[in-house]
């Protein structure tokens, strides 16, 4: 299954995908109203220590710990892509607890999201690897995990 | 400040109502224009600190930033122009020779521009590319002048050492020091993958980079840092540096600032003191020097590479380069006024040296008229900028061409020619890590291949419209050339008739 995969070497922690990510899910057409002068809920983050940064989202795990602690059931893997029913969820936060990734994060309403390849938005491809400037991000199918 | 300030010579125009204050803008610019205004989500931008270099402008998610060249100008003077005034005043505050790089932006003729090509109509047919066979292939190195046999009449089969390139075109020298580990990384690869070569520099070669010999030209210079047996061993040719195109005369100056780790390894000085390269080779004043040491590289590597003499054009080019056939080596390179740089004292940049298309004119006809242009192939450089500047190249007379600036370009330069700051927010003209980083290799070497891969499609179109399938039935083909506005005097130099003759 192709998944996001990030290469730290080349992010430049610009936060480019960050954007692209809160545009893709905002249901606008255009970046300018969809994100000015409002706070932003990506769905994936950079991670930055000194020189180093890369971006972190959903790894949709083989045998995703998240969806075994969801006490509503609204998180469920369908096709390899861990997904979230948001209106399922109840905001307890378990599964901000128990991802050893910290790829869930609530959303302006307190309700969870979580990256779903921007499959279920208009962007159709994840819009983080579409406009990383530097190719740090990129979607691809690779062995180890077939 | 006071009589020292000057209007800053770009402002940042941000258009507030695309901007979303995500600050890419801010986080990318190595000159530091763009910062956050203390604690608010309103970006202020320093103009004073714009190189103009349009990372931001290109990273912009809503595009909501330009760059315009400003408009507070002195009052208008046919003969003291705002530049020239400018660089009066920098000189009075600093009192130092003033740097600049990338090539001479000067608005003196581009004889490319004045040639105009040829194609078949009616009484010899264009040949179509996308049908028929066309080949790009060329060798630079010697030419047997005769057959040989030997003693039973068989043919003698082994020829001098030779470079074989699948398109015309080479990377020129840029040296690891003045551009980064990644651009190298990209040039290599992308190299290798067509087929083609590109030149070290003077800067040595870096231990990763041996993997790419058979793709590699190295490079001895004035300096000679970074030589050593190996290195001359990896490389598939030895180019002999004379001199540049965009600072003939005169060495070079890499500064102990950018010699550091593996740039110091590489050229073999240690880390923090500065590289300077004389002007001159100190052991080569005359051609017969410069045979010795033409000769001492082929015996260090046993005849079996050739070796490149790379000169700048000069006034004298023609009587240097028959000096040069004449000392034994086996390919010319000549780096026209318009070469780039990446440091470089912006009067001799501007002011020295002559326009490639003369220099190579006037090369390949004395080569010719003394009989000892087969002992020699020519790769001409100094703003080779497209296809069809190669392919006019080929048809004055030259075997391949050199090209720096527009690979350079290829991966990601927007030519702001403020290489000599060392802070090149596109990742190529740096050593700073965090910058160095923002060139992905396997990015740039696409790039680099995309451009080639263009160019050697252009190059057959050209070739098919004039009925000809090959580079080698190109070269020297004068007869494809016409001038346009050109003086009787250039084009005598230039061996073309005028169109319409």
């Amino acid at each position: 299954m192709k998944r996001i995969y990030v290469n730290e070497a080349w992010c430049l922690g610009c936060r480019l995908c960050e954007y692209n990510c809160a545009f893709a899910n905002s249901g606008m057409q255009d970046m300018a109203s969809a994100l000015k002068g409002k706070p932003i809920f990506p769905r994936i983050h950079i991670e930055q220590a000194n020189a180093i940064t890369f971006a972190v989202s959903c790894r949709h795990c083989t045998d995703p710990i998240c969806v075994k602690s969801c006490i509503a059931g609204a998180i469920r893997k369908t096709d390899g892509v861990v997904q979230i029913d948001q209106t399922k969820c109840v905001g307890c936060l378990t599964c901000v607890l128990v991802c050893p990734y910290g790829a869930l994060a609530p959303n302006e309403n307190g309700v969870m999201q979580k990256c779903e390849l921007c499959l279920r938005n208009a962007c159709g491809e994840p819009a983080c690897v579409k406009g990383c400037p530097n190719r740090a991000i990129v979607y691809e199918e690779r062995e180890a995990d077939a | 400040m006071g009589v020292e300030y000057l209007y800053p010579e770009f402002e940042v125009i941000r258009n507030e109502s695309r901007c979303i204050a995500c600050g890419v803008c801010v986080r990318q610019c190595a000159n530091e224009v763009h910062a956050f205004l203390g604690g608010t989500q309103t970006i202020l931008s320093d103009d004073a600190k714009c190189v103009n270099c349009q990372r931001c402008v290109s990273l912009c998610p809503t595009h909501a930033l330009k760059i315009v060249k400003s408009d507070c100008r002195l009052r208008e003077n046919a003969n003291w122009d705002n530049d020239t005034i400018r660089e009066i005043y920098k000189q009075a505050n600093s009192g130092g020779v003033l740097l600049s790089s990338m090539g001479n932006p000067k608005p003196l003729p581009v004889y490319w521009d004045k040639i105009l090509i040829n194609a078949s109509q009616v009484t010899n047919p264009p040949i179509d590319p996308l049908r028929e066979p066309m080949e790009t292939r060329v060798f630079l190195g010697k030419r047997p002048q005769k057959a040989e046999r030997d003693a039973d009449g068989k043919l003698c089969c082994s020829l001098p050492p030779m470079l074989e390139l699948s398109m015309p075109v080479l990377f020129s020298a840029m040296s690891y020091g003045s551009i980064s580990y990644n651009a190298h990384a990209s040039l290599a690869r992308a190299a290798k993958a067509l087929g083609i070569y590109y030149n070290t520099g003077e800067g040595g070669l870096h231990e990763d980079f041996y993997v790419y010999g058979d793709n590699t030209i190295v490079q001895v210079a004035s300096g000679r840092f970074g030589v050593h047996e190996n290195y001359l061993e990896a490389a598939k040719a030895i180019e002999i540096k004379m001199g540049q195109g965009a600072k003939p005369g005169i060495g070079g100056h890499l500064p102990g600032a950018k010699i550091v780790g593996d740039v110091s390894r590489t050229r073999m000085i240690p880390e923090g003191s500065d590289a300077i390269s004389p002007a001159p080779h100190h052991d080569i004043y005359s051609i017969e020097d410069l045979r010795q040491l033409v000769y001492s590289l082929k015996e260090a590597t046993n005849y079996k590479k050739p070796i490149i003499v790379k000169v700048a054009a000069v006034h004298n080019i023609a009587a240097i380069a028959s000096g040069i056939a004449r000392s034994g080596a086996d390919i010319i390179a000549i780096d026209g006024f318009r070469g780039g740089t990446g440091a470089a004292p912006t009067r001799i940049r501007d002011n020295v040296g002559i326009p490639i298309e003369l220099a190579l004119a006037a090369v390949d006809q004395r080569l010719r008229d003394e009989g000892i242009r087969n002992d020699v192939s020519l790769i001409v450089g100094g703003s080779v900028r497209s296809a069809s500047d190669v392919v006019k190249a080929i048809a004055l007379g030259a075997d391949a061409c050199y090209i720096a600036t527009a690979a350079l370009l290829a991966l990601g330069c927007h030519l702001c020619r403020t290489c000599q700051t060392g802070k090149c927010n596109w990742g190529i003209a740096t050593q700073n890590p965090e910058l160095v980083r923002r060139l992905n290799p396997d990015v740039g070497s696409e790039r680099l291949i995309r451009l080639m891969t263009a160019w050697r499609h252009e190059i057959k179109e050209l070739m098919g419209g004039m009925g000809i399938n090959s580079v080698e039935a190109l070269r020297g083909n004068r007869l494809m050339l016409r001038g346009i506005g050109l003086t009787e005097k250039e084009l005598e130099i230039l061996g073309i008739a005028h169109a319409g003759e």
